[in-house]
């Protein structure tokens, strides 16, 4: 399977995946065992793919054990991301430094530093950032059991990159002016005149403009300007991000806001129960709906693959994405995982069939939003 | 004009007199400095000039106007908001029978280190639409407040941020004056406004305009503070290119039209203190007379108040609430030590090594003006007018390929760090040497010194207050300094700064509060320290 795996990818980094893969395996087996310990009551993630024969890997006798140093690049906040990179290192050995900065910015950091680049893994905040470091053929191919771990729609058609977690867009709404059924059901409905001056969004902000990319490519652009032109009609109050929209909604200047779906739940877990900002999910396809994932990749130029592989596979662990789940409210990608009981599952809401990597050509989004008058 | 000026009193008016040829070290070492300066620029048109389509059709679209058009105003209310809150505080702390002055002088300069995206949002939510006052005033009938966001709120912010500047400079320039000329004024007859007028703020313009000319670089080159206020400046334009479609080209054409808007400041700032007179103060540093406020005392009082209200209680308080609320929750909040220690060694030692490079380029530009001297400063200027992201970038393209070795160290850190911040600590050391003169020094050097001696022995101890404001402006700009932390440290470096935008940007306020808290009072008591050691013993 690994020599398969390498004569398809034909890179001398996926041959080196490949054929360290049974030793890692093992290792990683532990190490998971390991995590179960420390989580408590959870138990032993499974083996997220079927053990290879060890006779697979002819080209190395002795296949590189899972340890030495790791640098991290990661657009994820050490609050978000942090205890499970502790936990891959008391599980592993694997001693990991971590830069934490905006995903934007360590992006744009890794295209600077070109071959160069310290960093073995990025981890992003979006899709769209994995895409522009994928573009300039800075990311190395994943091996298909990590990539197979996640549904088709959270990972790079390409195999470059792979979600670990999922962010929807939803309309979160301040439950003392409205009621969730009073909302429409699909996101292009609040052009109508009645939300004139109720509603609040972010267009200068990255998920926002995802969310328009998507309805670009879903609805044609036609579509997406009457849309914008038309909660333009409405006056809405425009912010910098998702959070200043969920404080203008708990301050009551706005009845609902385009964001993502994690931010009230944070916001409510920080300022308790009586948090007046609730999330109104866009289900069945509705290109409101968009659901956009955290994911990670190996950089071609990494020094220590074996250890850069083996954490990614460890954040798609079934204990890391309960992780995800609990602490940081977004959504598990890895099946059999259950998200937080306040979400709409993710089947029902049926994120538009896209490639989350076109999210990074927002080119075409930017003009249409100055041709509106929005940016 | 030399000869009236002459008779009015110990101090000398412009020395006009050939202009000695620099040593040909000091010329060195200021082009190595200039040459660092101006590195960013280098990054900036490599990029630039790989711009995919119609590059001018896109500096010339209307949107691309608006946000210049938009900057150049935002640069010149800022510029008139620093001077008008800086300069009256500056003369009330040192010159005038101010209640609490030292207090007021703290609590007045303490803004400086909170970073203007935790101003912002404080005011936000204070002064915002529903924000805490219109929920003060709502039961009073106040139906709406003046609107926050867009360009009033950017000016307010970023005025309130940076007057530190102004008032810092002014501050200087008013404590190593030399009270006689007032004085000479006032027996000739002038009255005590007029004294103001005709004398003493044409001596402290050329420190006005020094400290407004930072104010002014530190407003075009914010992010923070735009992009919660909703204001399209170019600072913020740059940025959206970076994290929007990741094109660095474009972004980098935007950058070098900030740069052109910085250059033309630096210009301005140049041309008034060459028109200024140039006070020398004889070198002695009599103090000058408390000026009685009478009458005007509590107003002077409650003017001070109202500023240390707006920059500093406001942003505190909402620090404050952060912090109880995420308590009340059960939320555990603290420090790590470490991050104190990283915050307070690099931006320790940014500030000595940017002295330290300040002064051979004041020197230079103060004693010995010409072409190149002026070239250089500038040059040292306009680096700072550039947005933290575009700098860090750039010192990544070039560390990585020309000094792969130093890359994502503490030296490469705290080298661009002095490098970026160098104009904050050369305004006042070149303000200041162009007041000494340079008479003192030659006084020492007839009675056997040699130019090096004469220079410690004489200039130094003179030049010390400058030392220390430049430094300790430095130090409060390093410690809330984020991008370049974040991507030039070395890997795992954290900072009080750092702390603060990791739980911020994740939403979580309660764990920021914590580390703002303890980097409020880390400034704090950085500038008790720094006015102990500046003002003059009475």
């Amino acid at each position: 399977m690994s020599r398969l795996l390498a004569a398809r990818l034909g890179s001398p980094l996926a041959a080196r995946l490949a054929a360290i893969q049974s030793a890692r395996l093992a290792a990683f087996l532990a190490a998971a065992l390991l995590v179960g310990a420390c989580g408590g009551a959870a138990s032993p993630s499974p083996s997220p793919s079927p053990m290879p024969s060890a006779s697979s890997a002819p080209a190395t006798p002795r296949p590189a054990p899972i340890e030495g140093t790791l640098t991290v690049y990661s657009g994820r906040s050490e609050s978000l991301v942090g205890p499970l990179i502790e936990r891959f290192e008391a599980a592993t050995g694997v001693d990991v430094e971590v830069k934490y900065g905006d995903t934007a910015e360590l992006a744009s950091t890794i295209l600077e530093e070109g071959t160069a680049s310290p960093a073995d893994v990025y981890v992003a905040q979006d899709a769209g950032a994995l895409g522009a470091v994928a573009s300039e053929g800075r990311l190395a191919m994943l091996p298909s059991h990590v990539l197979d771990r996640v549904d088709a729609r959270f990972r790079s058609p390409d195999g470059e990159w792979v979600g670990i977690s999922g962010r929807a867009r939803v309309a979160a709404f301040d439950s003392r002016a409205v009621a969730d059924p009073d909302l429409p059901d699909s996101i292009l409905d609040f052009t109508d005149p009645s939300w004139k001056g109720r509603l609040g969004w972010a267009p200068t902000n990255g998920s926002f403009q995802a969310f328009v990319t998507a309805l670009r490519i879903v609805e044609g652009d036609d579509t997406a300007r009457a849309w914008l032109e038309g909660i333009k009609a409405n006056e809405p109050k425009a912010y910098e991000g998702n959070d200043a929209i969920i404080a203008a909604l708990a301050a009551g200047e706005i009845e609902v806001g385009f964001v993502n779906h994690y931010y009230a739940l944070r916001q409510a877990a920080e300022q308790g129960p009586r948090f007046p900002v609730e999330n109104h999910f866009f289900t069945g396809g509705d290109p409101g709906g968009l659901v956009n994932v955290a994911g990670a990749g190996v950089l071609t130029t990494s020094a220590n693959p074996t250890a850069a592989l083996a954490l990614i596979e460890f954040l798609l662990s079934d204990d890391a994405q309960a992780y995800f789940a609990d602490e940081t409210y977004e959504y598990p990608l890895v099946a059999g995982v259950e998200a937080d009981d306040r979400l709409e599952p993710l089947d029902e809401i049926e994120s538009p069939d896209i490639d989350l990597s076109d999210l990074a050509d927002l080119r075409g989004t930017l003009d249409l939003l100055s041709e509106v008058g929005i940016l | 004009m030399t000869a009236a000026a002459g008779r009015l009193g110990t101090g000398v008016l412009r020395r006009r007199r050939a202009v000695a040829r620099p040593p040909l070290g000091l010329v060195a070492v200021g082009l190595v400095i200039g040459v660092l300066a101006v590195t960013p620029l280098a990054y900036l048109v490599i990029r630039a000039l790989e711009v995919e389509g119609d590059a001018l059709a896109f500096v010339l679209r209307p949107r691309t106007v608006g946000v210049v058009a938009g900057t150049v105003a935002l640069g010149a209310l800022v510029a008139i908001g620093t001077v008008a809150v800086g300069v009256p505080i500056a003369w009330l702390t040192t010159r005038t029978d101010l209640p609490g002055r030292r207090l007021w002088a703290m609590l007045t300069i303490v803004p400086l280190a909170i970073p203007s995206y935790v101003t912002a949002f404080a005011f936000v939510a204070a002064f915002g639409p529903r924000g805490a006052l219109h929920g003060l005033l709502a039961p009073f009938g106040v139906e709406r407040l003046p609107d926050v966001y867009g360009l009033p709120g950017a000016v307010l912010v970023l005025s309130l941020a940076a007057y530190p500047y102004v008032l810092l400079a002014t501050r200087a320039a008013l404590l190593r004056s030399d009270p006689s000329i007032e004085e000479a004024a006032r027996l000739l007859g002038d009255r005590r406004r007029d004294v103001l007028r005709r004398v003493t703020i044409p001596i402290l313009l050329p420190a006005i305009a020094a400290g407004a000319l930072l104010a002014v670089l530190y407003a075009l080159s914010d992010f923070g503070a735009v992009s919660l206020l909703q204001f399209d400046s170019l600072a913020r334009a740059v940025h959206l290119q970076y994290r929007a479609s990741f094109d660095r080209s474009l972004a980098a054409i935007l950058a070098l039209m900030l740069v052109g808007l910085s250059l033309l400041v630096a210009l301005a700032e140049g041309r008034i203190r060459r028109r200024a007179a140039a006070f020398a103060a004889g070198g002695r540093r009599r103090p000058a007379s408390v000026i009685a406020l009478g009458r005007l005392r509590w107003p002077a009082v409650a003017f001070c108040a109202g500023v240390v209200g707006l920059a500093l209680v406001v942003p505190a308080a909402t620090i404050g609430w952060w912090l109880v609320r995420g308590v009340a929750q059960g939320e555990v909040v603290g420090v790590v030590a470490a991050d104190v220690a990283a915050s307070f060694g690099v931006g320790a030692t940014a500030a000595v090594v940017a002295v330290g490079l300040a002064v051979p380029v004041a020197v230079l530009a103060a004693r010995h003006p010409s072409a190149l001297s002026r070239t250089i400063a500038r040059l040292v200027d306009v680096g700072y007018g550039l947005p933290g992201i575009v700098v860090a970038l750039a010192v990544v393209f070039l560390a990585t390929r020309l000094l792969p070795a130093l890359y994502q160290t503490l030296a490469l850190l705290v080298a661009a760090y002095a490098i970026r911040f160098l104009p904050l600590a050369m305004g006042t050391i070149r303000a200041t040497l162009v007041g000494i003169g340079t008479g003192l020094e030659e006084a020492g050097r007839t009675l056997g010194d040699t130019p090096t001696d004469a220079f410690r022995r004489v200039t130094v101890p003179l030049l010390r207050p400058a030392l220390l404001a430049g430094g300790a402006l430095v130090f409060l700009t390093v410690v809330k300094e984020l991008p370049m932390a974040l991507l030039l440290g070395p890997i795992g470096f954290e900072t009080l700064a750092t702390e603060i935008w990791d739980a911020a940007s994740a939403g979580f306020y309660a764990r920021a509060a914590a580390p703002a808290a303890v980097l409020l009072v880390l400034s704090a008591a950085t500038v008790a320290l720094l006015l102990r050691a500046e003002e003059p013993a009475r």
